[in-house]
């Protein structure tokens, strides 16, 4: 084995153990601040698993888009909908909770079973591809020009609906026109326990 | 020789994807469901990834795991705008309250 291939495989191991554990800690923590957290410890494991098959711009990518977007919109998330509720027990929730890990379990080694035992029609070698962005770029602009251009249609689609969805309906410029100068606006999405010490003074011309 | 083989990337997707089965079905906050549908996605992307460095000498899996990057984005922002939205209505993130379509 060669200095390469030990390197190789000492990242496996650690951006497994990294993985794994992060995300079961993902799912198993009481507090969802540190699951978040723990999402991005996993996006950014799963980037490096990236990095060791060959693909450095879809790494790169996962770093922008999962570590950058959509960890800090589930931060987000979690600042507006900080409610702080004891959930009420459920009757025979270990049932649920132990029928879900045996069918998860059984799943995972149906899926293991598959992996091993089928044989892979592998390259000999690892393919020598060169520049991967060079390569992506070509093929989404020839064969897969088509899926590209729904993506970004997709991708307006989506904005437009997020925004529409999370639209607050109640718009405090329709009703500055006559109304009582003390009226102040309380967002829904407030917290019920006030942040500040003391509640806040009317607005005073 | 290639050290790591295909195997290793295929059982790790597996784990990854089994612990977010777990966490989708068990989870009561609905922020961690969401969470664990983005455990769902990076598994499948990994499997691809897998595939496309050892049975492809083209990059046409990195295509496909670029594209549902994508879609996993946008998936996320109209997710948690459904949840922002449900948070509104029923004043709770529980998932159990949330059964105003259950019979």
């Amino acid at each position: 084995m060669t200095l390469a291939e030990g390197t190789q495989l000492v990242s496996f191991g650690v951006l497994t153990l990294t993985t794994i554990v992060a995300a079961l800690g993902v799912v198993l923590l009481e507090n969802i601040v540190y699951s978040a957290f723990l999402l991005g410890g996993v996006f950014i494991s799963i980037a490096g698993m990236y990095l060791l098959l060959n693909a450095d711009f879809v790494a790169a990518a996962q770093i922008l888009v999962y570590v950058g977007a959509v960890n800090v919109l589930i931060l987000f998330a979690i600042m507006l909908v900080n409610k702080r509720e004891p959930l009420a027990p459920l009757k025979n929730a270990w049932v649920r909770q132990g029928l879900t890990a045996l069918v998860c379990l059984g799943l995972f080694a149906l899926l293991g079973t598959v992996a091993i035992t089928t044989s892979w029609n592998v390259l000999p070698e690892a393919p020598v591809v060169g520049d991967t962005a060079l390569r992506l770029g070509e093929h989404f602009f020839s064969d897969f020009l088509l899926p590209f251009e729904l993506a970004s249609v997709l991708l307006l689609i989506a904005m437009i609906g997020a925004i529409v969805l999370a639209r607050r309906e109640f718009i405090p410029d329709a009703r500055t026109g006559d109304g009582d100068p003390n009226l102040i606006f309380r967002l829904p999405e407030r917290p019920r326990d006030p942040v500040a010490p003391e509640p806040l003074e009317p607005i005073s011309k | 020789m290639i050290v790591l083989q295909l195997e290793y990337f295929l059982l790790l997707a597996a784990a990854l994807f089994c612990i977010g089965i777990y966490g989708l079905i068990t989870s009561r906050n609905a922020v961690r469901v969401l969470m664990s549908i983005e455990l769902l996605l990076n598994a499948v992307n990994l499997n691809l990834m897998a595939f496309s460095n050892f049975l492809d000498a083209d990059v046409k899996g990195q295509v496909f795991s670029v594209f549902v990057i994508t879609i996993a984005a946008a998936e996320a922002a109209v997710g948690l705008a459904i949840v922002l939205a449900i948070y509104r209505n029923r004043d709770t993130i529980d998932m159990e309250q949330f059964n105003l379509l259950k019979w």
